[in-house]
């Protein structure tokens, strides 16, 4: 078999394995109430750490400054509880308008 | 669109509406405007992720089907990106595998709103990613929680797997997405999705902050993915708070 197609099959059986993890105990193991506190707590977690190292990081090195800059308006945006896009559309533009003045 | 899914189980029904069926109207004002929002910026990122695969001298036929099958953004960037650097296909298996660990977290915590039956189940495991987990946390009751997973879910399938295969056959005629600002969209829209978490939940603050600051220090050290895991390691400091009931340690004290 071709070796990239073994690697996308054994890449989408692997996640999908990931991805059943929580139906299949569903229903079946009694979970305590705490440990589910701590799943929903724990997802938190993984979202905050995904978007504090996709805003600062590239790679294994820094992302440059327009980026974080773009998150960090998105974030003002938000907290001041604007609409949704006005958050999204506000960090894109900052982060391109700072590209734009030639700060990387 | 609607989720075409029913339940065959009659006691969820109370609880999940007469019909066991999804439906728009069940999502609370303004959050429909904002999942399409999240289609939209997906669907940039998919063309992208197209034309850098095939810009990068994988056939076509690579990104659609790995977007069909892994459907899952990140994983897919970095297995792409071992696949056209020459790293070889169990590193590249490996690193989206390590990515993609993560939805076992998510499809945990979202396992009671995906339904009932079994149908459900496994097709709904497939649209665990990090966008409906941060819509599904965002939204309070049951019925709204369950729609808001499979109009996000099925609505990015679509949209992202349209894109994948436009940007694939567009191939690098796009140039570099970057100049857009797209890479700064993404993080401020998990930002705009937990901070309603974050605002009444002490300890999820606290949680969420050493775990942000353990993966970015980890991120230079250690391969792609683990930081994130280890983030996980910051439960331990929403542990280590004065332990009271709910309502004591869930009074801001922002």
């Amino acid at each position: 078999m071709n070796a990239t197609l073994a690697c996308v099959l054994a890449l989408a059986a692997g996640t999908y394995v990931f991805r059943l993890a929580g139906p299949v105990l569903h229903g079946r193991v009694e979970l305590p109430a705490r440990f589910q506190e701590m799943l929903t707590v724990g997802a938190t977690v993984l979202l905050v750490a995904l978007l504090a190292t996709g805003a600062l990081t590239e790679g294994q090195g820094f992302a440059g400054w327009a980026r974080p800059a773009g998150v960090l308006a998105g974030g003002v945006l938000a907290w001041r509880r604007a609409p949704f896009a006005v958050v999204v559309v506000g960090a894109a533009a900052t982060t391109a308008l700072l590209r734009l003045a030639g700060v990387r | 669109m609607r989720s075409s899914h029913r339940t065959d189980d009659p006691t969820c029904r109370t609880d999940e509406g007469p019909t066991g069926l999804v439906r728009f109207s069940d999502l609370p004002p303004g959050v429909l405007r904002d999942i399409a929002l999240v289609w939209l910026a997906d669907a940039v990122v998919g063309v992208s992720f197209g034309a850098i695969a095939v810009g990068g001298g994988l056939p076509v036929w690579v990104p659609v089907l790995m977007s069909l099958l892994v459907y899952a953004g990140s994983a897919q960037f970095s297995a792409v990106g071992v696949l056209t650097a020459g790293g070889g296909p169990v590193a590249a298996a490996a690193t989206g595998l390590l990515l993609n660990s993560r939805t076992a977290a998510f499809s945990l915590a979202l396992a009671d709103d995906l339904g009932r039956s079994w149908t459900a189940r496994l097709i709904g495991a497939h649209l665990v990613t990090d966008e409906t987990a941060a819509f599904v946390l965002a939204q309070e009751g049951r019925g709204q929680r369950k729609a808001a997973f499979w109009i996000s879910g099925i609505g990015l399938f679509v949209a992202w797997n349209l894109s994948v295969l436009a940007g694939a056959l567009a191939g690098s005629a796009l140039g570099d997405t970057d100049r857009f600002g797209l890479d700064a969209a993404f993080p401020a829209v998990l930002l705009a999705l937990v901070l309603p978490a974050l605002r009444g939940d002490s300890a999820a603050r606290r949680a969420s902050a050493a775990g942000a600051v353990i993966a970015v220090i980890a991120a230079p050290l250690l391969p792609a993915g683990v930081p994130v895991l280890l983030a996980l390691l910051g439960l331990l400091a929403a542990r280590r708070g004065p332990r009271r009931p709910r309502t004591a340690s869930s009074r801001s004290t922002s």
